[in-house]
């Protein structure tokens, strides 16, 4: 039998996303939201459930919502209702979290997104051959976050938990897709491109590492063609790329396993095992979840008027989907490319200003998906935190785009700019990097080189390009890099297979 | 008593966290049988075409603007505490991941 269990069987996921709402107030309460205080500082009697009190809905949350749900092509619901799930775990004071139910703010609406054409494709070619997957979205309902509990021995001691409700009453949303993704990557690219959607319209920071932006999985296996779902299992929050993707290869081995011996999978809320790599039940569907849901007598259901939701669509911006679009066929970019550039707004809005700047959308698109892309990563940051502005990588591309500076000299300065930023083209006169463009020079110094090394020339005489690389490096090396690569090439060739020794061009 | 078993009150009374005694059962299986019927009696009404309302009083959603106010006092939130560690709630250890 093949290693591979997904050569056997479909794997069917839907994803629950909770995404923490930007707003400066709480859900209900006038508490602030805040990262990284120390525990019960940003608490509200509201948040403590203290006798008496009574929840006022943030008007902030409904227009986010609404920005959610049409960004996503979702229905609006002109009503909505706050219901009330009822269990007990010491982080949630009420006894209770204030959800949406049966009647969420947002409904049936869909997402687009880049995945590989062939769903378990494994090499790179496979994986570069890309089209566009739509994702159901469900629904997106309104809910309250609820506080933390620390279980951690070194700090809670051994016999205590310790609860924080800084968190308990920050508002989420919960977005709920349909069973439409088939594979770990489809799931991470559908998980990426809708972060990337909240950042865009403001809605979250949906920073992964503050837990602002959490996932549960639904997964299920059935074998290929076959059209009933399997029987799935739930893994509760993943809260890292690498964790998800790891969490749903994880289940799906287990289950395979348990399916390839005859036997039946069981439904089941499961946790991950980030260091030994595999799930594992927290509780059986069995002891199922009863949450007696009720509509909260607190609260009166939501009404949302027409011109509400219009006024918001008319304020959004240019979307991920929209952009790479655009972006590939006005400025006539490959979709990978185009991809890259529109993963963030400050991403796109700095392609787009160095590409004016430099007059070439090309090189821009290029250097910025590329080389600057792997000084951000190596440096952790995001183009909105850099000093650097696009009208000076422009200078640097312009540079090289006239042929003043060779492509690798530039690229050995954009640390230097990234880090400490200055204009390229004084860097270049001060260290004397300016391409040597004389053509008089570089037929001195291939002429040198070919001289001294005469086995290469001969072999690359006799039809064997391989050793012309070796010569480029020499001639190159000689000029301190400032030879103009192409044309160093170009009189290479010429000088040797040409006519001859002469070291005419015509 | 047909509407409500002891089974359903016991499974109710388990997920309220309520230990109750074979006389509370008892009393409490009767009680919840009796606001059942009273249900029922509304349920013959005949509500065809009537929209379910989820609250009583037609009112508008009171909003509040998104502004946050000072917290309160650590100290005053931590005042009923029976323990703490630091400004945190120590309760008993509960087992990672059993909640939401």
């Amino acid at each position: 039998m093949s290693q591979d269990p997904m050569d056997r069987y479909e794997v069917v996921i839907g994803l629950e996303v909770h995404t923490h709402l930007k707003t400066d107030s709480k859900l209900f309460s006038p508490a602030p939201v805040r990262y990284g205080d120390l525990p019960n500082h940003d608490v509200h009697p509201i948040d403590l459930a203290m006798p008496g009190v009574l929840p006022v809905l943030n008007q902030k949350v409904v227009g986010l919502a609404i920005r959610l749900g049409l960004a996503t092509h979702s229905s609006i619901q002109e009503r909505s209702v706050f219901s009330r799930k009822n269990y007990f775990y010491p982080d949630l004071p009420k006894g209770y979290q204030i959800s949406q139910y049966d009647e969420p703010v947002v409904s049936d609406g869909f997402l687009d997104i880049e995945v590989p054409t062939k769903v378990n494709a494994r090499s790179k070619k496979e994986k570069a051959e890309t089209c566009v997957k739509r994702v159901g979205i469900t629904r997106a309902h309104l809910e309250e976050d609820a506080g933390k509990s620390i279980h951690d021995t070194a700090v809670a001691g051994s016999d205590a938990t310790l609860i924080d409700l800084n968190r308990a009453g920050v508002p989420l949303l919960e977005i709920v897709s349909e069973p439409d993704l088939r594979s770990a990557s489809e799931a991470v690219a559908y998980l990426r491109s809708l972060r990337s959607i909240l950042r865009y319209i403001d809605v979250s920071d949906a920073d992964m590492e503050k837990g602002q932006f959490r996932c549960d999985a639904n997964i299920s296996l059935r074998l290929h063609g076959e059209s009933e779902f399997g029987t799935r299992t739930e893994i509760k929050n993943l809260n890292s790329f690498a964790s998800i993707e790891g969490a749903i290869h994880a289940e799906v081995i287990r289950q395979s396993e348990i399916l390839d011996d005859g036997g039946q999978i069981v439904q089941a809320t499961m946790l991950y095992d980030v260091d030994r790599n595999r799930t594992r039940v927290m509780r059986l569907k069995e002891n199922a979840d009863d949450y007696r849901y009720f509509d909260d007598p607190d609260l009166i259901p939501l009404q949302i008027e027409e011109a509400f939701i219009e006024a918001i669509r008319s304020e959004l911006p240019e979307l991920p989907e929209q952009k790479r679009v655009r972006f590939a066929e006005e400025y006539n970019l490959g979709s990978a490319e185009a991809e890259i550039l529109v993963s963030s707004r400050s991403m796109a809005d700095f392609f787009e200003e160095t590409a004016q700047a430099c007059d070439s959308a090309k090189a821009a698109a290029n250097w910025i998906s590329r080389d600057l892309r792997r000084e951000l990563n190596e440096r952790d940051l995001e183009v909105s935190d850099l000093e650097l502005e696009p009208v000076v990588l422009a200078k640097l591309i312009r540079l090289v785009e006239d042929g003043r500076l060779t492509a690798k000299n530039a690229r050995d300065l954009l640390p230097e700019l990234v880090d400490r930023g200055g204009d390229p083209e004084q860097i270049m006169q001060e260290r004397n990097l300016e391409a040597v463009s004389d053509s008089g020079l570089i037929d001195t110094l291939v002429q040198t080189v070919m001289q001294e090394n005469g086995e290469a020339v001969e072999l690359v005489r006799s039809g064997d390009d391989k050793p012309l690389n070796f010569l480029m490096g020499k001639v190159m090396q000689a000029s301190q890099g400032k030879a103009s690569p192409g044309e160093v090439r170009k009189t290479l060739v010429e000088k040797i297979k040409g006519n001859g020794t002469s070291g005419e061009v015509s | 008593m047909s509407r409500i078993s002891p089974e359903d009150v016991k499974r109710t009374a388990a997920l309220a966290r309520l230990s109750l005694s074979d006389d509370e059962m008892e009393s409490m299986t009767r009680d919840l049988d009796r606001i059942l019927e009273h249900a029922d009696q509304l349920k013959a009404l005949d509500t065809e075409g009537i929209e379910p309302t989820a609250h009583a009083i037609p009112l508008r959603t009171p909003l509040r603007v998104d502004r946050a106010a000072p917290a309160i006092d650590p100290e005053q939130a931590l005042l009923n505490a029976p323990l703490r560690e630091g400004t945190a709630f120590a309760v008993p250890k509960v087992i990672d991941g059993e909640g939401e």
